[in-house]
């Protein structure tokens, strides 16, 4: 293992996973206004709602992350949609990881207890206010560490956006490569980033996870 | 048909779920400060009929008055909504299961509702919490979460959550019926409680002897319909239908 040749590159790789984890971070937020809607929809009193609600988990999670990227940056174009390729990025991950996040947050609001919202209802309150105080905190506690495994996944998903040129982790890898010749090291490195990220991630859910959790 | 002479009055209350009935047109009248349980097998519609009373279980047919006021009124979604969280004000409920929210402190068990729908202060709110929670003997325990009560506990906070809105009538569906035997008594000593403060009261429940000793009058369901109906001295001792005594027997035998 080349270790000199690693810590020259070293630099240029911290600053690919700052792009990664701005990636990571805008997709997050993306992903979550996605799935919060896409979940309202699914469970919406209104029948053309739902179906658009299942229709978009469908089409999002029936078909490749990376096709979901092609058509958006390649296509795009042809139907007018000119994005540039970290934009494209950001809102092909998003949508894609908003349709798991659509089911997680579904999950975890229907997993509460329907004995809960009869109890509230049976006091006098409306179906928002029994969902604003009573199902919504406690579906918000339970779905924060599905989320997490939802953007762990989305983590290593930004890889992907290396193939339409953003030069993010997996991308400044291959380039390296290109002109050293070192893959195992490149590789390597890039691995290693993404692991710290990852973990570090991984220990930030565990922590509000257990901040909120209930007595 | 709007003349209202009863406090609780419910008219031909009919339910179907499809093809199948579980109430046959019933009618029931419960005056105020009366307390009247209802006895049957599981499935005879006992719990649908009290679930009827505040519409959580919406009726397919017949009418549910208290005090003067239609609950099941036809009207518009949000003018229903209105009006039927407005009823539910004053129809408190007891659930077996308790349905306690677990993510709040028993204080703000009691309070959540009356802050939300009748603004009072905080100060004002748990002023009506302590008062409340002493009331059922709960006090000492105002700020445990539910996970730290026993199924008795919980139930006591349950029952003061709902009178903390000051409920004209109270509903009880089965509230003893999850609990260990030994934790029965205290949920039953602060139902007798309110039974004499005259709190007009429809009891749900498999307790005969509680039955007997605090209602007024007892419905015996069967299938969808009231078999035998009277004060509880009738029913548990001379009841004059065959399929009364046939339950009253069995559920005899089965206490033993």
């Amino acid at each position: 293992m080349d270790i000199e040749l690693m810590m020259r590159v070293w630099p240029f790789f911290l600053k690919a996973a700052w792009v990664t984890i701005q990636l990571s971070v805008l997709t997050t937020i993306l992903g979550l206004i996605c799935g919060a809607s896409g979940a309202a929809a699914r469970l919406s009193r209104l029948g053309w709602l739902r179906f658009l609600g299942a229709a978009y988990v469908s089409l999002f999670r029936g078909t490749p992350a990376l096709i979901q990227l092609f058509i958006l940056y390649f296509g795009g174009p042809q139907i007018g949609i000119q994005l540039d390729a970290f934009e494209a990025g950001v809102i092909g991950l998003g949508l894609n990881i908003g349709a798991y996040m659509t089911e997680t947050i579904r999950g975890a609001i229907v997993a509460i207890d329907k004995g809960q919202r009869e109890a509230a209802r049976t006091l006098g309150l409306s179906h928002f206010q029994a969902f604003r105080k009573v199902t919504l905190p406690q579906a918000l506690r339970l779905m924060i560490r599905p989320l997490g495994v939802n953007i762990n996944a989305l983590i290593k998903g930004t890889a992907l956006v290396a193939a339409i040129s953003v030069i993010e982790l997996t991308y400044t890898a291959q380039r390296y490569i290109g002109s050293t010749y070192k893959p195992f090291e490149m590789f390597f490195l890039a691995g290693v980033l993404y692991m710290i990220i990852i973990y570090g991630t991984g220990r930030g859910i565990a922590w509000l996870d257990r901040k909120v959790r209930i007595v | 048909m709007t003349e209202q002479r009863h406090f609780v009055d419910i008219r031909h209350a009919q339910k179907s779920y499809g093809s199948l009935e579980v109430l046959k047109d019933i009618s029931l009248t419960v005056e105020r400060g009366q307390i009247v349980a209802i006895i049957g097998p599981s499935g005879s519609g006992k719990s649908t009929l009290l679930r009827a009373i505040n519409d959580l279980d919406p009726l397919t047919g017949g009418e549910v008055w208290l005090d003067g006021v239609q609950v099941n009124k036809s009207l518009p979604h949000r003018q229903y909504e209105k009006h039927i969280n407005a009823m539910r004000q004053q129809i408190g409920m007891v659930f077996q299961h308790f349905n306690l929210f677990p993510h709040l402190t028993v204080r703000q068990n009691v309070t959540m509702a009356p802050r939300l729908l009748k603004g009072i202060s905080e100060k004002e709110a748990d002023q009506l919490a302590e008062e409340q929670l002493a009331h059922v003997g709960m006090l000492e325990r105002i700020d445990y979460f539910p996970s730290q009560l026993s199924g008795g506990q919980k139930q006591r906070v349950a029952i003061a959550r709902a009178l903390a809105m000051k409920p004209k009538l109270m509903l009880f569906d089965e509230a003893t019926s999850a609990l260990d035997p030994e934790l029965v008594e205290e949920v039953n000593l602060v139902m007798k409680k309110l039974a004499e403060e005259h709190m007009t009261m429809i009891i749900v429940t498999h307790e005969m002897d509680f039955a007997a000793s605090v209602c007024d009058r007892v419905l015996f369901m069967d299938g969808g319909v009231v078999v035998e109906e009277g004060p509880p001295g009738v029913v548990f001792r001379n009841p004059t239908q065959e399929r009364t005594r046939n339950f009253l027997r069995k559920h005899l035998e089965g206490a033993k």
